[in-house]
Order: structure tokens, then C-alpha cells, then sequence
């Protein structure tokens, strides 16, 4: 089965006795026809390339348009001057959250979470997690499965596609799936990862798609990092035990009024925001002559 | 939508209806024609033309139409491995009549004479749709496996391949038909559950009034 909201699944949890994880693992194997063995072994894979996608990161490519690549590179080497305002963990986060972004942009091999232009929020808090706190893969698979759900709930209620949402569709459903996932790590209720969630979407509600040239560089590979770090701190808002006022389907259902209210310039078309910006003309411009 | 649809696809950057849907075009059309093409015309429409170069669209089709799968490391190289299969190409810009902004259109050439003429659309999250075949509009994405008869335009015909698949349990999901003109040349389109064997196809292009029989498969 196809899970159309959140509540559904938190009750499923409830009347089964099961870990949000696990309602949506087994509804997986249902749906497909396929052992939970089998779909685990797909999810094993899923995190496999994220990780060898992190770990791969060249910090000399560049992109075919010239616009983005280093990033993740200049990130890391401040990093690990050890002297950052975010302190250790959420700076390393936003070094791989580039990263992630650079090596999409440069056509390396990557996980779309939900898509492509969102592929590094999710990984870059899983994988900075699993290194720094030392959780097991098992865990790290079964979070995954939390921000599969949540994401499933998000694209049946809503939509995952900048063209049809604006970048809250992306990034934003990409940070709502990855704060539920981080609070599930950390031993949250169903509720709290409901609540992460929610309050993750909010804060990234109207959040337009406005791609320079219409690459997704400028300023995809950013949105990344405030994808990432939004999570972060909307998982510690639910773990702290904060409540979001208005329930996770109803943020995810705002996300598609506003969606649907956004103008069409402003949905990946390349004709608002940033991309007819003075400088994002002229970069546009520029790849005619390449 | 599935989680895996949620958590995926696996791809080569940057775009997934861009890069990973283009890829998957190519690997379409080149089942549908068969075999490694010989030469290819690519022709890109809409957002297609405008960003296809930023977005690797081009390398994308030409990876497919190589065999390669949208997340094959070695689709920002695929021209390179064009020129070692022996594969020509030749890639420009059109206007589609009525056409979904991401969509191309590919002329295929191959072994023993073999054409076919593949128009399909990039709906985005990797997801296709070829819309036309050989001049016919038709509608199917390719996640199924895929039976595609072109026949003659009368009576039986449907019921004889239906008995067929029935005879061997395979399970019929979605069947469309499609034709130019009546009593002229139709496209059956069928999505079905359960893989057909090749000794299968073989045996259905062998029917009366069957001109040509292609089946897409799909890998678990």
C-alpha cells in the first residue's frame, strides 16, 4: 500500500506495536510482491550510494557550465581548520550537503532524495551522523525507511517536483524527510518524527525554484545546505519535546496550495528569481558562447 | 508512488527528468529498435533544446541508446563510447507539435534494415513516456514489461494475441490499441505482468497479420 498520510502511518504504529520504520518497510514488500528481505537489500543499496557518493566527491570537478564543483572542497578545508561558527557536526553537514550538490552538478552518480537537485540534504545529515555517533548501518536503513514514508506521504498528498511546487517540493520535502529520519535515529516517537517533520516543511514553505540557466547549479547546490541544517535543528526542536501547531499532513497539503498559488515563473522555468536576476542573465547568457 | 521512486533512482547527475529520463528514452528506443543503432538522429524539443546541453541530455540519450542505464558512470563520456561501438550520430534542435517541454524525437537505424522512428517525453523523477511510435501515437511508460505488435487493421487479431499470452498465464494489465487508418496498419500495446521468453515473439510475428512484434523488458 501507497501511505497518503502521516497520521495513518503513526496509527498503524499504534495498533500494530511496530516502529514507524517498519510499517513502512513491510508495506513496501507488500506492495511490490517481495520479501522484507528483499526491499531491505534495495534500501542497502540506497545508502551504499550515498555513502560512496560522499566519499567519492572530487573537489576539482567542475560543471560543465563552469558555475559550481569546488564548493564542497573550500567547505571541508575550512572545516578542518577546526574554527567554525556551526561547530564540528553541522559544519561537516554543510560540507557534504555541497559536496552532494557539486557531484550532481558534475554528473556523478547519486541517489535522487527526492530528486536529483535535493539529492544532498538526506545524506549528508545520515552520513556525518553514522560517522560522528558511531550508529550502526541497521540504524541508518531503518531511518531511511522513515524519510521513504514521510516522502511517499509528500509526493501523494503534494508533489516532490520543482516545476510543479517550486523548490519547497524539493528541498523543502527533501529537509522534512531528513529532520524525520535524524529524530527516528535519535530514539523519537512516531509523533516527534511527525512533528519534525512538519515543522522542517514550514519553515521552508514558498521556497521558489529558480534555476540559473536552468541548470540545477545556481542555486540548487546551496538550498542543499539550508535543506540540511534546517532538519538539524528541526529534529532537536522535536526531540526537545516541541510540538508543531499545525500537523504534519496539513503543512504538507499547505505545501501544495502554495505550490499550486506559486506563478509558473517561479516553478523552474528559469523566468524569476535569481535566474533573471542581473548577474543570473548574464550567466545565462555566458552559456551561449560556450 | 513507490518508496524506491522516493529514494530514487540511482543516477548520474544533474537532473533526473533531464539526465536520468533521457537516458532511459535512449534505452527504450534502443530496445524498441533492437539491437546497438548503426546511426542515430537525435532531435530535441523544448526545455529539451534550451538546457539539454547543461543538463547532459545529450550524453543521457546517446548513453541509452549505447545500453547503458541511467546511472552508469560512464554516461558523461557516452560520445567517446559512441565512436567505439561504431555508432553515428547526429543531434539537433526541433519543434514538436503539441509536445511535453522535455521530449525527443529518435530516428534509429540498425542491422539488416532495421528503423524505427521513437517520439517520447521526460515526465520527471526518471519517468518516460514514449508518445509516438513510427508516426502512430501511442502512450506507455516502459516500467512494464512491454509488447508492442504492429499489425494489420482487422478483425481477430487482439483475440489471437490475447489467447497467446493466456495460453502461457501471462497476466494482460494494460492493453491499448492504436491505428493510422481503419483496415490500415495498427500498434497493440500491451503491459504485461510476467516476462515473455524470445522463442514467444517469435512465434507471434509468425501470425497471420502480424507485420512486426517488439517486446520490452524489464529488469527487476
Amino acid at each position: 500500500m501507497s501511505f497518503h498520510s502521516i497520521d495513518e502511518i503513526q496509527e498503524l504504529c499504534l495498533a500494530l506495536k511496530k516502529p514507524f520504520w517498519q510499517v513502512v518497510l513491510e508495506a513496501d514488500a507488500e506492495e511490490q510482491g517481495i520479501t522484507p528481505g528483499e526491499s531491505l537489500n534495495k534500501m542497502q543499496t540506497v545508502w551504499q550510494v550515498m555513502k560512496s557518493s560522499i566519499e567519492s566527491y572530487d573537489s576539482d570537478m567542475v560543471s560543465s557550465s563552469g558555475f559550481v564543483g569546488h564548493e564542497g572542497g573550500i567547505m571541508d578545508a575550512y572545516v578542518n581548520r577546526g574554527d567554525t561558527v556551526c561547530g564540528p557536526f553541522v559544519s561537516k553537514v554543510i560540507s557534504r550537503a555541497l559536496m552532494m550538490g557539486c557531484s550532481n552538478a558534475c554528473m556523478r552518480r547519486i541517489v535522487a532524495a527526492p530528486t536529483a537537485g535535493a539529492c544532498g540534504v538526506l545524506p549528508s545529515i545520515l552520513y556525518t551522523y553514522w560517522e560522528d555517533r558511531a550508529c550502526s548501518e541497521e540504524e541508518i536503513i531503518h531511518a531511511l525507511y522513515v524519510s521513504a514514508g514521510v516522502g511517499q506521504v509528500i509526493a501523494n498528498r503534494a508533489c516532490i517536483a520543482g516545476a510543479e511546487g517550486g523548490c519547497q517540493a524539493e528541498i523543502g520535502s527533501a529537509s522534512g524527510m531528513a529532520a524525520a529520519a535524524l529524530t527516528a535515529l535519535r530514539g523519537g516517537s512516531p509523533g516527534q518524527m511527525a512533528d519534525a517533520c512538519a515543522m522542517a516543511l514550514k519553515n521552508l514553505l514558498g521556497l521558489v525554484c529558480d534555476p540559473v540557466g536552468g541548470l540545477v547549479e545556481i542555486p540548487c547546490v546551496k538550498r542543499n545546505v539550508v535543506g540540511a541544517v534546517n532538519a538539524l535543528s528541526a529534529a532537536d526542536m522535536a526531540l526537545a519535546g516541541i510540538k508543531s501547531a499545525i500537523p504534519a499532513d496539513e503543512v504538507i497539503d499547505t505545501m501544495r496550495q502554495v505550490g499550486d498559488a506559486m506563478s509558473s515563473q517561479l516553478k523552474e522555468t528559469s523566468r524569476g528569481g535569481l535566474a533573471v536576476s542581473l548577474t543570473g542573465k548574464a550567466l545565462a547568457e555566458s552559456l551561449k558562447h560556450k | 508512488m513507490n518508496i524506491f521512486d522516493i529514494l530514487g533512482p540511482v543516477m548520474v547527475g544533474p537532473s533526473s527528468s533531464h539526465t536520468a529520463g533521457a537516458a532511459r528514452i535512449g534505452l527504450i528506443a534502443r530496445q524498441l529498435l533492437g539491437c546497438t543503432p548503426e546511426k542515430a538522429e537525435i532531435y530535441l524539443h523544448g526545455s529539451f533544446a534550451d538546457t539539454g546541453k547543461g543538463h547532459g541530455t545529450d550524453r543521457a540519450l546517446v548513453a541509452g541508446l549505447l545500453g547503458m542505464e541511467p546511472d552508469d558512470p560512464r554516461i558523461p563520456v557516452s560520445f567517446d563510447a559512441a565512436g567505439e561501438c561504431g555508432m553515428e550520430f547526429t543531434i539537433s534542435e526541433t519543434v514538436l507539435r503539441d509536445a511535453h517541454p522535455n521530449t525527443a524525437r529518435l530516428i534509429l537505424h540498425g542491422k539488416d534494415g532495421r528503423r524505427v522512428d521513437v517520439q517520447a517525453s521526460s515526465l520527471g523523477g526518471g519517468r518516460i513516456q514514449v508518445n509516438k511510435l513510427d508516426g502512430m501515437d501511442v502512450c506507455f511508460s516502459g516500467n512494464c514489461n512491454t509488447l508492442i505488435i504492429y499489425n494489420e487493421d482487422r478483425p481477430g487479431l487482439v483475440a489471437d494475441v490475447s489467447s497467446l499470452l493466456a495460453s502461457v498465464s501471462v497476466n494482460i494489465g494494460t492493453l491499448q490499441l492504436f491505428r493510422d487508418k481503419r483496415g490500415g496498419t495498427a500498434v497493440m500495446v500491451y503491459e504485461i505482468d510476467h516476462p515473455l521468453s524470445p522463442e514467444l515473439v517469435q512465434v507471434l510475428e509468425q501470425f497471420d497479420g502480424i507485420l512486426k512484434a517488439t517486446y520490452i523488458n524489464v529488469k527487476l
